[in-house]
C-alpha cells in the first residue's frame, strides 16, 4: 500500500495528448513530501503540461493524478478550490494582474480568502516583498517592472499564503546573477524552514543540482531517468549524459523532424 | 456533393455546439451576478466607471449631432407643411424610442465591448486567468461577472444620456437656428411623448446592455490566447454585438407595437 505520509503527489499511468501529439504515455513519478522535487526535460517535452495536469487545470486522458491519495480527478470545484488554497504557483511568465500594483498583486489572495485586518495584510506583504528584495517597488505597476522583477513579484504572491507545495516553473530564467542566488538560497531555505514541498520546471542543471533533493528526467513522455542531481550527472544513459552535459550530439535530437535539407532547398528553388 | 453535405453538417454542429456553450455561459455568469453585485459591489463600480464613464464623450459627442442632424431634417420636412412645431416631437421620438438605445448599443461595442472582450482575451494570453484558478479564485466570478454588471448599468444610463444630449442638440437646431418657438418645441414634445414610449427605450437598452456585455465577455474568455486570436475576437465582438442589437431591436419593437 501507498505511504500517503511519505508520497505527497503520485502520478500514476499518465496518459495525455494535444491533438495528434502523446505528451506522455503511461508516465508514472512520485513527489515525496518536505523534498525539492526538479522535473527537467528538453523543450517541449510537457513539463510545464505536467505541472497544469498536477493542479488539475488540465485533466488526463488515461491514469490518473493522487494528492495525500486523494484523485484529483474526483474533486468538485468547491474541494479543488480548497486544494489550491494549500498551493503556491510561480508561472512561467508570472502571471502578475496586469490592473492591480505590485503590493495589490501579493495580498490578492490575502484579501480573497482571508478577512485578515488591512494592517495585517499590509506587514505580511511587505514581509514577503522583502524576501524578494522588492519592498520598494509596492506601489510600482507590473508594465513598470523588469522580466526578472515581475518574476520575483509572482514569487512573492505564490507565497503568500504559506502553502504547502510550491510550484516554479522556470524560476530561473531571466534573473541577473544576484538575483538568481538570492532565489536559488529562497527555494532551498523555505523548503526546509516551512516544511513545505517544492516541485521546480527548470532547464538549468546547474542551478537545480544546488537546490534539488530529487530531479526525474523527463523525454519521450515518459520518465528517462530519475534520483539526485549527482546520480543524474554521474548516470550511463547516453540520454542523461547529453541532457546534463548539454551536448548537442545524442539521442535528443536539436533539430525538429524536418525532410531532407537538400531536397528541400533544391525544392524552393525550383518553385 | 457529398463532401458539401459533410460540411453543412460540421459546421451546423459546430454552431449548436457554441451556441449551447453560450447559454451554459449565459446561465453562469448570471448564477454569480448577485453574489458579486451585493458581496463586491467596488468591483462593478469599478467597471461601470470603465465601460460607462470612459464612453461618456462619444456617446455625448455622437448623441449632441445624432440630435442636431435630426432637427435638420425634421424642420426642412415640418416646413413644407407648416408644423414646424413639431420638430422637437420628430427628434424626440427617434431619439428616445430607436436611436439613443440602438446606437448607444453600437457605440459601447466599439468602445467599451472591444476593450472588455481584448482586456480579458490578454488576461488569458498571459495567464492572468490561469493565475487566478491557481490561487482557488473563479476567473468568472471574478473578472468576468464585474465586467457584465457594469456594463448592463452603464448601457441604459448611456443611453438616457444620448437622448439627453441628442434632444438639446434638436433644441440648438430647432429653437436657436431655425427660430422655432420654444415653447412649442418642448411642449408638443411633453403633449406627445407619453411614458410608454419611454419604457421602450428604457426597455430596449437594458436587453442591449445585456447582449453586448455579455457578447464581449464570452468572446474575450473564449478567444485564442495569442495576439491573432485576441484581434480576431475584438472583431467578432463588434459584429455579432452590432447584428444582435438590430435584430433584437426589431424583435422589441414588433412585441411593443
Amino acid at each position: 500500500m501507498t505511504d500517503h505520509t511519505e508520497n505527497l503527489i503520485e502520478v500514476r499511468d499518465l496518459t495525455f495528448s494535444r491533438g495528434h501529439r502523446k505528451i506522455f504515455d503511461h508516465l508514472n513519478l512520485t513527489i515525496k513530501r518536505g523534498e525539492v522535487t526538479a522535473l527537467m526535460g528538453p523543450s517541449g517535452t510537457g513539463k510545464t503540461t505536467l505541472l497544469r495536469l498536477i493542479t488539475r487545470q488540465l485533466i488526463p486522458e488515461q491514469g490518473a493524478i493522487y494528492i495525500e491519495g486523494i484523485d484529483i480527478a474526483t474533486l468538485s470545484q468547491a474541494e479543488l478550490y480548497l486544494l489550491r488554497q494549500r498551493f503556491g504557483m510561480l508561472f512561467q511568465n508570472g502571471a502578475l494582474l496586469t490592473d492591480l500594483s505590485v503590493f495589490e498583486n501579493v495580498a490578492f489572495p490575502l484579501l480573497e480568502h482571508t478577512k485578515l485586518s488591512r494592517r495585517l495584510i499590509s506587514h505580511i506583504v511587505l514581509t514577503k516583498l522583502h524576501a524578494v528584495g522588492l519592498r520598494g517597488a509596492a506601489d510600482m505597476m507590473p508594465a513598470e517592472l523588469s522580466g526578472g522583477m515581475a518574476r520575483r513579484v509572482a514569487l512573492a504572491r505564490a507565497m503568500v499564503m504559506d502553502p504547502d507545495i510550491l510550484i516554479y516553473d522556470e524560476p530561473f530564467v531571466g534573473l541577473d546573477p544576484i538575483s538568481l542566488g538570492v532565489i536559488v538560497r529562497l527555494v532551498r531555505r523555505m523548503n526546509d524552514a516551512l516544511g513545505i514541498t517544492s516541485i521546480v520546471v527548470s532547464h538549468d542543471v546547474e542551478e537545480i543540482a544546488t537546490v534539488a533533493d530529487r530531479s526525474f528526467l523527463i523525454a519521450d513522455g515518459k520518465v528517462a531517468a530519475s534520483g539526485s542531481p549527482d546520480e543524474l550527472r554521474t548516470a550511463n544513459s547516453e540520454l542523461v549524459r547529453q541532457f546534463m552535459h548539454g551536448m548537442a550530439d545524442g539521442p535528443v535530437a536539436f533539430h525538429y523532424a524536418a525532410p531532407d535539407y537538400e531536397e528541400q532547398l533544391l525544392g524552393r528553388e525550383n518553385e | 456533393m457529398r463532401r458539401s453535405i459533410q460540411d453543412i453538417y460540421e459546421n451546423g454542429s459546430e454552431f449548436l455546439r457554441t451556441f449551447g456553450a453560450f447559454q451554459l455561459f449565459f446561465l453562469r455568469i448570471l448564477r454569480y451576478s448577485p453574489g458579486i453585485l451585493f458581496s463586491r459591489f467596488d468591483l462593478v463600480v469599478k467597471q461601470v466607471y470603465n465601460t460607462g464613464a470612459l464612453s461618456l464623450v462619444i456617446i455625448m459627442v455622437c448623441g449632441f449631432f445624432v440630435g442636431a442632424v435630426l432637427a435638420l431634417q425634421a424642420y426642412s420636412n415640418m416646413s413644407m407643411f407648416n408644423a414646424e412645431d413639431w420638430t422637437g416631437v420628430a427628434a424626440a421620438f427617434a431619439l428616445v424610442k430607436e436611436l439613443g438605445p440602438v446606437l448607444t448599443a453600437i457605440l459601447f461595442a466599439g468602445r467599451a465591448g472591444t476593450a472588455l472582450t481584448s482586456e480579458i482575451g490578454l488576461m488569458k494570453a498571459t495567464d492572468q486567468l490561469s493565475a487566478m484558478e491557481m490561487m482557488a479564485v473563479n476567473p468568472v466570478r471574478r473578472v468576468l461577472v464585474p465586467r457584465f454588471l457594469g456594463g448592463v448599468i452603464a448601457m441604459p444610463l448611456l443611453a438616457a444620456i444620448f437622448s439627453g444630449i441628442g434632444l438639446f442638440g434638436a433644441h440648438l437646431v430647432g429653437v436657436e437656428l431655425f427660430q422655432v418657438d420654444v415653447g412649442s418645441f418642448w411642449q408638443q414634445i411633453q403633449l406627445t411623448l407619453e411614458m410608454d414610449d419611454v419604457n421602450e427605450g428604457i426597455i430596449k437598452s437594458c436587453v442591449f446592455g445585456v447582449a453586448a456585455s455579455l457578447i464581449a465577455v464570452w468572446e474575450g474568455y473564449n478567444a485564442v490566447p495569442t495576439a491573432e486570436g485576441v484581434g480576431r475576437a475584438t472583431t467578432r465582438t463588434v459584429v455579432i454585438t452590432a447584428i444582435a442589437i438590430l435584430v433584437f431591436d426589431f424583435m422589441i419593437t414588433a412585441a411593443l407595437i
